[in-house]
């Protein structure tokens, strides 16, 4: 099965998907030199972001949130590629600066946690086995 | 979006990439956001300096755009740095956050940006006129060039301001376009408003009432006759801090009130209200109060001219900040404001400020005459905080 976005950040990756069904704060809710997610409550709460193909609707918190990103992928724990239903500023500007893949405008209810998904970011397309 | 000759060519890396870099950023926000196409800006001010704030990947990333050929492209200018480059042995702001923060400043000055840090540029020669497009970052400025001065300009975040320096455009979305500036709710004031904490409450009911709304709306406010420059700054700090709000309009007071005339729905802010919102801010006892600060946003001449007759020949008690940007420290030396302050055992934290020091834990309670200050000094910083007016305040801290 293919779904279809928009392009934010181009390139190809492909990986476990890390699905969460609320927004996340890269500033304060995910530690850069761990990749873990740390805010107190979130459905992701004291997992890796690492390596994952994260899906989540969409980012909130400090635009200092960008600079995260880049550092996580600096620490070689970044996620292999990011989907949203919808892309804002922040998550939009550390996939930029970091090089992340990233694609929005996804119907991410269709991606279940576990999926290996291969995301092609230039095509906006994210395949899987259903 | 339609990208031009020039800026296709960025793009395409021809000028380094750093350039390039920035351009991908700000085509993407205007894809994101719907914009047809990029605007010049004619001045660009950078959030995100203080170090304690960046930490060492904002500090990475700023060091990459230098490295990669960044030249500022148009007047910028930054935001209050997590120190005073000069004062912060007397601050307690420790040797190696200080090694740090000269870093992130020379990486800028790599860029030629101008290393002026402060919250209010517009004091000091970044000054935009009416319909002018600017890419500005800090909130209570962006809230003051968009209202008072009727410049155009969003809430950029460090990244995308940095990358409007490098390139001098932004995309042309948001309040770079007249239909987004449009009011959207009639806020009438009914209270009498005298000090700046009377604004800084003002900011808090009007912020706190439409973060309750789904839609972002431009509030159109009348019942304020008060026009002084000191208040309208700290009425932008709160405005922006609590509701987020990049825009309002005041009939009589800002220059785009007059030709949009009041929207349909309307409501009344009152003495009670503004009353209630003081209280919120006050959660320490006069006792517990162990830090003092002045200066959110960065005071004016003339506020430093009243603190100086304020404390002329007397002794503070407790730690006592009095936050500006150099320039305007500059016309204090000259005036002898700073002598007689500091003789009265106050000190100076230039182009930095209570809110981006790095001073998380080190104080009981904040007592200042800013409701953004005690915003932050809560939420950032733990501290209790006391809401006083200006004149209450100088008297607290000789007391």
């Amino acid at each position: 099965m293919t779904l279809r976005g928009r392009t934010i950040y181009p390139g190809e990756a492909s990986g476990e998907a890390l699905v969460s069904r609320m927004g996340i704060s890269f500033y304060g809710g995910v530690d850069p030199d761990s990749g873990l997610v740390t805010e107190a409550g979130h459905d992701l709460e004291g997992q890796s972001i690492a390596g994952k193909v994260l899906v989540f609707p969409t980012g909130k918190g400090s635009t200092v949130g960008s600079y995260v990103l880049y550092r996580l992928k600096h620490n070689g724990l970044a996620p292999a590629a990011i989907i949203n239903s919808a892309c804002e500023t922040i998550t939009a500007v550390g996939c930029i600066i970091a090089e992340i893949p990233c694609i929005d405008q996804v119907d991410i209810t269709q991606i279940a946690a576990g999926m290996r998904l291969e995301v092609d970011a230039e095509r906006g397309q994210v395949s899987f086995q259903p | 979006m339609h990208l031009t000759p020039a800026e296709q060519a960025l793009l395409a890396g021809e000028s380094g990439p750093a350039a390039q870099k920035s351009l991908q950023i700000l085509a993407t926000l205007g894809r994101i956001y719907g914009a047809e196409r990029m605007i010049p800006v004619r001045s660009v001010q950078i959030a995100g300096v203080s170090y304690d704030n960046l930490g060492e990947a904002g500090l990475a990333w700023l060091a990459e755009m230098a490295a990669g050929g960044g030249r500022a492209q148009v007047f910028t200018t930054l935001n209050p740095a997590g120190m005073d480059v000069e004062n912060y042995p007397a601050l307690g702001i420790s040797e190696a956050f200080a090694e740090n923060q000269r870093c992130v400043l020379a990486a800028f000055e790599a860029m030629g940006v101008v290393t002026t840090c402060s919250c209010t540029p517009y004091l000091f020669g970044n000054l935009p006129h009416f319909g002018e497009h600017i890419a500005w970052a800090e909130s209570s400025a962006v809230c003051f060039a968009n209202s008072v001065l009727g410049a155009r300009t969003n809430r950029e975040g460090g990244p995308s301001a940095l990358a409007a320096a490098l390139t001098g455009r932004t995309p042309a979305y948001g309040y770079h376009l007249d239909e987004n500036r449009r009011p959207g709710l009639h806020v009438q004031v009914t209270a009498p408003l005298t000090d700046t904490p009377d604004f800084g409450a003002l900011g808090k009911v009007i912020g706190d009432l439409l973060q309750t709304r789904s839609v972002e709306r431009v509030p159109y406010i009348t019942g304020v006759h008060e026009d002084s420059l000191e208040h309208l700054k700290s009425f932008c700090a709160s405005i922006a801090t609590f509701g987020g709000v990049a825009l309002f309009h005041m009939p009589g007071i800002t220059p785009e009130a007059d030709a949009l005339g009041p929207p349909s729905e309307k409501i009344t802010i009152g003495q009670r209200d503004l009353e209630a919102a003081k209280a919120d801010l006050t959660s320490a006892e006069p006792d517990e109060v162990d830090f003092l600060s002045l200066g959110c946003p960065h005071l004016t001449l003339g506020e430093i001219e009243r603190i100086a007759r304020g404390l002329q020949g007397k002794q503070v008690t407790r730690e006592f900040w009095i936050t500006t940007s150099r320039p305007v420290k500059g016309m204090a030396d000259r005036m002898g404001y700073t002598a007689i302050i500091e003789e009265a055992g106050a000190k100076f934290a230039t182009d930095t400020c209570c809110v981006v020091a790095p001073i998380k834990g080190r104080f009981t309670a904040l007592a200042t005459d800013s409701a953004k200050a005690c915003y932050y000094a809560y939420a950032k910083n733990g501290f209790k905080t006391r809401l006083l007016d200006f004149d209450e305040l100088l008297a607290e801290a000789v007391r």
